[in-house]
Formats: structure tokens, sequence, C-alpha cells
């Protein structure tokens, strides 16, 4: 099982027939995501990928029942995409797209916060139930079914968290990526809330980085739930200088609270297991499970 | 993207911001007609970084002297205090122990102080909006302040749907103290910070301090603005106030190809693909006892290209001794990316070890093209041992 997507979700495209929007349109439906169609204004009545294409979110959630959206719209409009995706009622908007200005996120949050959409991202790899349903960029490959939820704010260190639970015989029920953006949709407490929900899910790895404080309440969360669940944590970049931008808009030290010193802190705090080693995940994890740590 | 001060409150004044009236100079000589042309019996004479606590820093040829905002009785004296700090090396608590150099200065012309107070907005990531940030304690760092006494920090969240409503001007300008035709001064300074934030697509503009004179007007005494990288693109206009004497050479080159490179004090450089990755390496290098020398994410698409510029930047840093390549193809199909790293390493003649870690789509035929090369790469299996074998080959080079 698996939280937020599985095999019945619905997803439709926005930026369908562009070539980011088209080559990860056709890795997910060779995985197996039951993908509807897509959006590219002006284009509207085409059939791409063997696929009707819509100019508007609207028509095509008129014309056929849409779960979710994924976004690959270029930066420029892709704020302009989210609010078309939340004004069409998508219960749940994934954006993948990198470079969106801070300010139009501000926007579209006040919006978010007062519609019943979800939104992931943006800036990141999007979210996957193994063997059901891949929203995003992520490669399929290297997941498999299992009970291991994972959320992250990092794409490629979502991927070693995966492949490192694969490799030592686990699997993952659903994997999160909430992005690298300061203002953003769903947050780790969020994800968190509902693997804590979701019956199967029984374990937890939770990747976080320098910069804001979301990971101090999601250490909180954690802690005042009193879970069973084994969680996992990990916190990318004790050696980043402060003040300094590490790639991710969001990944930058303005106060003491947000090093990966503090946070690691919390997360012990909260009796969660922090691996020490990003190439320690799953064996840590499994040492957890299996009652050798 | 950061600009000057001077800058900043050109910008702001255009908003309607209170501001000096001021000339930027880059000579003695300018010093001397710009602190003619201002009058007064007192100018400012201030140091252009891209650095606070200049006030308060010093300079390397004159380490007891005086810092990098010096007041100047008369023309001759603003002269001689450009001379001083021209070309002179300038370090603050915010530039690092290898300071900057000053190449511009701004000549102000000088103000009465009955009260300093503290100004900033910037984008809050908790709510989500744009929040102020006030204090009666202006003139020092906000930080010390929040660290000693947070009771003095005043905020105030803007709703985007309303934008900034003058009652919440008002309101922080009582909390403020601020009395009479202050507080309709206050309410003028803070729409103009508000206004010029949204519409230049600001990340943080900072009046610190906001003086209030002795006749209850307010003057922004210093201002600081920095730019959302991410809206530059509706911003063409700004790419003019670009300094790039400011900018680390190598950081402006990886943005020219779309790389994201921050410079740092260590020895093995770093090429990774994915932020989070790429600070996690970072961190097991330090992990393994040696430092990184720098932060590089090549992004998704890494092209020949892109890596060939990468290679050429990580091996521009004289202190690099060995590199560690971490690429977690994902789709990105590792047979291409060996190809590109063989390519780079032949066009920048490699001269240092390299650890090269490939996983993801097509690995074995990676590191096949790896292992046939013909160079010296060492493979690795995983983050773990690249990291050892990466601090292993730089110390055996070390110890020849």
């Amino acid at each position: 099982m698996s939280i937020l997507v599985h095999s019945d979700t619905r997803v439709l495209t926005q930026g369908f027939t562009g070539a980011q929007g088209t080559f990860h349109s056709e890795q997910a439906l060779a995985y197996g995501t039951k993908l509807v169609g897509g959006v590219t204004p002006g284009r509207g009545g085409e059939t791409h990928l063997g696929l009707p294409v819509f100019d508007t979110v609207a028509q095509a959630c008129a014309a056929t029942r849409v779960d979710a959206s994924v976004i690959y719209v270029p930066p420029a409009g892709a704020a302009d995409a989210i609010l078309e995706a939340i004004a069409a009622r998508v219960p749940l908007i994934v954006c993948i797209t990198e470079g969106i200005p801070v300010l139009d996120m501000v926007r579209v949050q006040q919006v978010l916060h007062r519609s019943e959409s979800l939104l992931i991202g943006p800036n990141c790899p999007g979210i996957i139930t193994p063997g059901e349903c891949k929203i995003g960029i992520m490669p399929g490959a290297i997941h498999r079914p299992g009970k291991v939820g994972i959320v992250s704010r990092s794409g490629t260190l979502t991927y070693e968290a995966v492949a490192q639970t694969t490799a030592v015989g686990l699997g993952q029920s659903t994997c999160v990526g909430i992005g690298g953006d300061p203002v953003k949709g769903l947050d780790f407490i969020d994800v968190l809330d509902r693997f804590l929900a979701d019956p199967e899910t029984d374990s937890i790895i939770m990747i976080g980085e320098i910069g804001g404080t979301s990971e101090i309440e999601a250490a909180a969360l954690i802690r005042d739930s009193g879970t069973k669940k084994p969680v996992v944590g990990f916190i990318a970049g004790a050696t980043a200088p402060p003040g300094r931008r590490m790639g991710h808009a969001g990944a930058v030290i303005t106060g003491g609270h947000e090093t990966a010193a503090a946070k690691i802190e919390a997360l012990r705090d909260a009796g969660i297991h922090v691996s020490a080693s990003p190439a320690l995940l799953g064996r840590t994890l499994l040492d957890v499970l299996t009652g050798r740590a | 993207m950061n600009i000057h001060e001077y800058q900043a409150k050109a910008l702001l004044k255009g908003f309607g911001m209170p501001v000096l009236d001021g000339r930027v100079v880059r000579s003695p000589d300018e010093a001397l007609l710009a602190a003619r042309a201002l009058g007064g019996p007192v100018v400012v004479v201030k140091a252009q970084i891209h650095a606070g606590g200049r006030g308060a820093g010093h300079f390397t040829d004159d380490p007891g002297g005086k810092g990098g905002v010096r007041l100047a009785r008369t023309p001759d004296d603003a002269q001689e205090a450009a001379t001083a700090m021209l070309d002179s090396t300038l370090v603050t608590r915010q530039t690092g122990p290898a300071g900057r150099v000053v190449r511009r200065l701004y000549i102000e012309a000088g103000c009465e102080i009955a009260r300093e107070l503290y100004l900033s907005l910037l984008v809050d990531r908790a709510t989500g909006r744009i929040v102020v940030v006030a204090s009666q304690d202006g003139g020092m760092a906000i930080e010390d302040v929040a660290a000693a006494t947070p009771e003095r920090i005043l905020k105030e969240a803007i709703d985007p749907a309303t934008g900034l409503s003058d009652y919440q001007s008002r309101t922080l300008a009582a909390r403020l103290d601020l009395h009479g035709p202050s507080i309709r001064a206050f309410t003028t300074v803070l729409r103009a910070a508000y206004e010029a934030f949204v519409a230049l697509d600001a990340a943080i503009v900072e009046i610190n301090p906001l003086v209030v004179t002795g006749s209850g007007d307010l003057v922004a005494l210093d201002a600081k603005m920095s730019f959302d990288d991410n809206a530059l693109f509706r911003h063409p206009e700004l790419e003019e106030l670009r300094d790039e004497n400011e900018e680390d050479p190598r950081e402006r080159e990886a943005a020219r190809h779309g790389l994201a490179y921050v410079g740092l004090d260590g020895t093995i450089g770093c090429m990774v693909n994915g932020a989070g990755l790429a600070m996690a390496t970072m961190d097991i290098i330090k992990m393994e006892g040696e430092e990184p020398a720098n932060f590089l994410d090549v992004g998704g698409g890494a092209s020949r290209e892109r890596v060939a510029a990468a290679f050429r930047i990580v091996l521009s840093d004289q202190k690099v001794r060995g590199i560690l390549v971490n690429i977690f193809g994902g789709i990105m199909r590792c047979d291409i990316i060996a190809e590109a790293i063989i390519a780079a390493s032949r066009e920048t003649g490699l001269s240092v070890p390299l650890v090269v870690r490939l996983a993801g789509t097509n690995v074995e035929q990676g590191e096949d093209i790896l292992s046939r090369s013909g160079l010296k790469i060492i493979p690795a299996s995983d983050l773990g041992d690249a990291a050892r074998k990466i601090v292993a080959a730089v110390r055996a080079e070390g110890d020849a």
C-alpha cells in the first residue's frame, strides 16, 4: 500500500508536448502509471504518445477523471500552471520545475491554502509508489515495492536512500520528494503524518538538509506521535558554510537553528536514528529493524 | 544577486525611500569633488563592498586604523580618506579573513541622528509570506539582537492578497515608539521598501540603521538589497548593477554553464548531480578525514560540454589535489556520462587522482567505458567506497 498515489491514480501531464514532458511521460507510461493525457495550450485536439492533448486543465478534467497532475512547464510559467490546476480542483499537483521565482510561490501558496488541492514541490523529483504509480523524474528501476516510506528535500539523495534500501532487501511503500525550494507545497510534517497513519508503511527514512526549520518541526511531530515505527534520518550539509546557497534555493544557513548540527540534535532528541553517513541509510534502517541498533 | 549600498539606495529612492544626497566615486580626486559638491559641515566616506560590518572593519595595510566608514569635515579630509581606502583590502565580520578590495566609495552627506532603528523585509519560509522585521536596536547586527534580546525584534507578515496595509505600518511605528510626524514618515519608508521588494523580486531589503533625526524625519542611512536569482529573467535591468569584482570568478563561470558551484577551503574537488547529494558528498569526504574543495551540482542533464566545464572549474582551484565524481544517473544514462568524463579528462589534461562513482541506468556499460579508456580513473562502487578511495589516493600522492 501507499500514501497519496496508487495503481488507480489517474495522471495528467501539464507541459505535455515539450521535451521534458514527453520524455518523462513516456517513462511513466512504461512504468505503468495511468496517464490520461496532457495539456499544452494551443495543441488541444491533437494526440501525443497515443493520448489526448487538451488546451486547458479544466477541459481535461471535464473530459476525464484526473486525480493528479504533474507539471513540466518552464519556470516563467510554472506558478501559473499550478494555479490553473488548483482552479480546476485537481486533488494532487506535482510540480517538477526548478527555478520558479520565490514571490510566485508566495502567491501560489496563499491560493493553495484556501483550496482542497495538495501540492508536491516545486523543484522536486516527484512521488512514486513502487510497482503502481510513478509521477516525476525518478528512475523507476531502482525501486521495489515494500514498507519503507521515504521523504526528502533532495532528488538524487532520495535515489541513494531508495537504492540502499532496495540493496539491503527492503522496499519502499511510497517515496516523496518535497523539493529544495524555500516556499513549497507539502512539507516533512505533512508527509510524515501520512506515513505514520499508513498501515502499510512500517518504517520511515527522512532526508533533510541545511536551511529552514522544517526538519525540527518534523522531529517534534515524530516525538509527539509516540510512534513505534522506526525512523532513520540524515541531514545533508554539515560541511556547508553559513550564508551560502548550496544549489537548492532553500539550502542556505541564515541562523543557528538552520545548521545540520542543530537539526541532527533535534532528530536524535526525538528518537530518530540519525545515520552518520549518507552511504549508510539502508544499513542503519536494516540494523534498527533487525534489532541490531 | 547582491548589489552595493549606493545602488540599493538609488533603487529604493525611486520608490519613495528617504535617503541622503550622495555620489559614488572611484578615485581620491572624484572624492574631493563629490565632497565639495555635497557641502555641509561633514560628509561620510563609505567603502562599497558586498559585505556588512564595514564601519567596525579594518584594512589589511592598517590593522589598527580606522574602518570602512569615515567622517570627513573638509573635502581635503574626504580625499585623504579615499586615498587610504581605495584599492586597499577591507576585512569585516562578513568578508572572512581574506577581506575585499575596495574599488568604489560612496560619499554621502552627513545627518543628525536622534535614534537608530532596524528594518528589513524577506520571505518567511514558515508562513510563505513576505515578513517585515523591525527593531528599536538599529545600527547593530540583527543576529546579535535576536540572540541577546529576541523580545526586541518585531515581525509583521504581509498577506499577498492585500499587500502591505498602512495600518500595519502605523502599528509597527507605534511599537517602535515613534510619535507625531515620524509615524507617517515610517509608513512612507515601509511602503517604499515593500513596493521595491515586490516590483524587483528582492530576496532581502535591509535598512540598518533607519535613522530618526532630531526633527522626527526618517532617513535610510544604510541599505542592502539582494535579488532572487530565479527571477532575474524578468529584470534584465538589474544585470547592469552586477559587480563582477565582488563575485568569485569560478562561481560566475559555473553559472554561465548552468552549474551551481561554491568554492570552499579543502583539497578534494567534487562533481556531483543534485544539490543534496553534492552536500552529502562533501560531508562524507569530511567524515573520511579530508576537506572538500567545493560544492558543485552539475544538474540533471550532464552533457559532455557541461562536464568539461565542471572539470575546468574544479581544476582551476590550485588547492585541488584530487577529484571525486559522484553521479546517481537515475534516468541519465551512465554510459553517456562516462564518455563525457573521459572527454573532459583528456581535454583538461587531468593530473590529479580521479575517483568516479556511477549509479543508475546503464551503469555496467559506463564502468566498462571508464576502465577501457586507458586513463587512470579509480572506479568506486558506492558513496562510502568513493570517499574512502579519493582520500586514500590524495594521501598516497602526498606521501610520494
